[in-house]
């Protein structure tokens, strides 16, 4: 990831800053300019709740070279309280089970440094509730 | 719009072809499938690739194309889906001729994917790069997760998923351009390498070096020309969101549905009506899901249908005779035009060893990302 598209993502990654319609109230990360539901360009700015839960995981076991992330880890798709999905790891699970329908709360991780720049990427991970 | 016939395939063998490079597959194909079809000239053509600038740093393929087959002063274009840009060069290429715009156009595909270490990354550009890439989800882990919720919902197996890939082991090893042609069993499947949990390697399909052509006609040209002329009766494409976790439903893949829906409203047939298919089985669950979405099998019963063995070679309707994705290989930009060469194939009783019983209509499906893009087209025997 390039250092303007770092900075650009921050508002997203660092503070879950989204963009809740204003005509049907569904709020989207990263932010919208239409709505896929209702056709709406009206928007207003809305901070997303950090609680949720797992929708569907997997177990990964052969990440990328260039993402250097230490396998295995857990991906999923979390579905947080207010509606909102969104994609990440769930870490410092231990030896506890993650299962569908596991409740998580969203936290402020690193995630990568990129190979050529060195730049720190940050954002969101979950852990278990 | 003009009936558009094709009436000449050509792919090269599939495989880690360290001797070829991109215009060299991509060339190798062409000429096959001018050769099958018997024209020496085309007005036009189509190169569908997904990352050549990520996998061999060329990109302006239709001018490269264009010029390697000697033919440099034609329009040419270059179309991009992920691993539907073949399927969508082929839509494009039909739409040309049956706009009337051209006459004899070269549709094609081409991948090569063995240059570079780490595929996995280049592939992962299909996905939503700042929403899920970056946050540590690969592709495989994209299907996987589908799986995942799949099994959940609708009780399908593990050892479902792994028929899929034993079905299309044992098709692929009657071919003789397939990658892989060895027969496996569900145990080697469950037992193989674990990439994403559930999926193993041998869930997956292959890092594939490959090209596949096919020459296009207006149906009433055709008898003009050597090549036996399969009819083009429908087409779909469809999209959805990009990102997997923006989907209603996770278990489903709704632009196949719709790409399928759209192709069979045009061609005026249901899915009883499908002889023989080849579908994006670019993971095990693929296959799965849109056996469902085609309509081979009602919502969640995808499991069962394979493990029913009516999409083997001798079953109902037969699914990915080829090897498919799983076996064939999978050099993306290529698929979607090996897709359609196998059922021109099959419907003029050229498939060999994995021949079906007389089939009169093929329906090829070939899908972009997670299900973000899908093709569906239905071929006719004339």
């Amino acid at each position: 990831m390039s250092v303007p598209s770092t900075w650009r993502n921050k508002k997203y990654r660092y503070r879950l800053e989204a963009s809740k319609c204003t005509s049907c109230g569904k709020a989207f990360l990263p932010a919208r300019m239409v709505c896929p539901e209702c056709g709406s360009k009206d928007f207003e700015p809305t901070v997303l709740p950090d609680k949720g839960k797992i929708l569907t995981y997997s177990i990964v076991h052969v990440g990328t070279e260039q993402t250097q992330f230490d396998v295995p880890y857990v991906i999923a798709v979390i579905e947080l309280d207010n509606g909102t999905r969104l994609t990440t790891q769930v870490v410092d699970t231990g030896d506890k089970e993650v299962k569908i329908g596991t409740p998580v709360k969203l936290v402020f991780r690193k995630i990568n440094i990129d190979g050529k720049t060195g730049v720190l990427g940050y954002g969101y991970k979950a852990v278990l509730e | 719009m003009r009936e558009v016939a094709v009436i000449g395939v050509g792919n090269t063998p599939f495989g880690e072809l360290w001797e070829k490079s991109i215009r060299d597959l991509y060339v190798e194909a062409a000429l096959k499938a001018l050769d099958d079809a018997g024209v020496d000239r085309v007005d036009a053509l189509y190169v569908g690739a997904m990352s050549s600038g990520m996998f061999v740093d060329q990109e302006h393929l239709g001018a490269l194309m264009a010029d390697y087959i000697g033919n440099y002063h034609i329009p040419a274009v270059r179309v991009e889906s992920a691993c539907a840009s073949g399927g969508l060069a082929f839509r494009q290429g039909y739409m040309e001729v049956a706009s009337g715009m051209s006459d004899i156009v070269l549709v094609g595909g081409v991948e090569k994917m063995t240059d570079i270490e780490d595929a996995t990354f280049a592939l992962a550009s299909a996905a939503d790069q700042d929403n899920e890439s970056y946050f540590g989800a690969t592709f495989p882990a994209l299907y996987a997760m589908i799986a995942r919720a799949h099994m959940h919902k609708y009780g399908t197996t593990r050892d479902q998923l792994a028929m899929v890939s034993v079905k299309n082991h044992k098709n692929g090893a009657l071919n003789p351009d397939a990658q892989f042609r060895l027969p496996i069993t569900i145990e080697t499947v469950k037992k193989s390498m674990i990439v994403a949990d559930p999926l193993n390697i041998l869930d997956c399909s292959p890092v594939t070096d490959g090209g596949a052509c096919a020459i296009l006609c207006p149906l009433d040209m055709a008898s003009k020309f050597k090549g036996k002329p399969v009819k083009i009766i429908g087409s779909g494409a469809a999209t959805d969101s990009i990102a997997l976790h923006s989907r209603e439903d996770i278990t489903a893949l709704k632009a196949v549905r719709l790409s399928a829906e759209r192709a069979y409203q045009m061609a005026g047939k249901k899915p009883s009506d499908i002889d023989v298919a080849e579908v994006h089985d670019c993971f095990t669950i693929a296959e799965i899901v849109i056996t469902e979405e085609l309509g081979f099998a009602e919502r969640g019963k995808g499991g069962p249908l394979v493990e029913s063995g009516k999409t083997a070679l001798d079953g109902e309707i037969p699914v990915n005779t080829s090897g498919g994705l799983k076996a064939k290989g999978h050099p993306v930009g290529a698929t979607g035009i090996a897709q359609i060469a196998e059922i021109v194939r099959q419907l003029r009783g050229e498939a060999g060893k994995r021949q079906v019983n007389n089939p009169k209509v093929g329906l090829a499906q070939n899908m972009g990302g997670s299900g973000a893009s899908s093709i569906t087209h239905i071929l006719e025997v004339v």
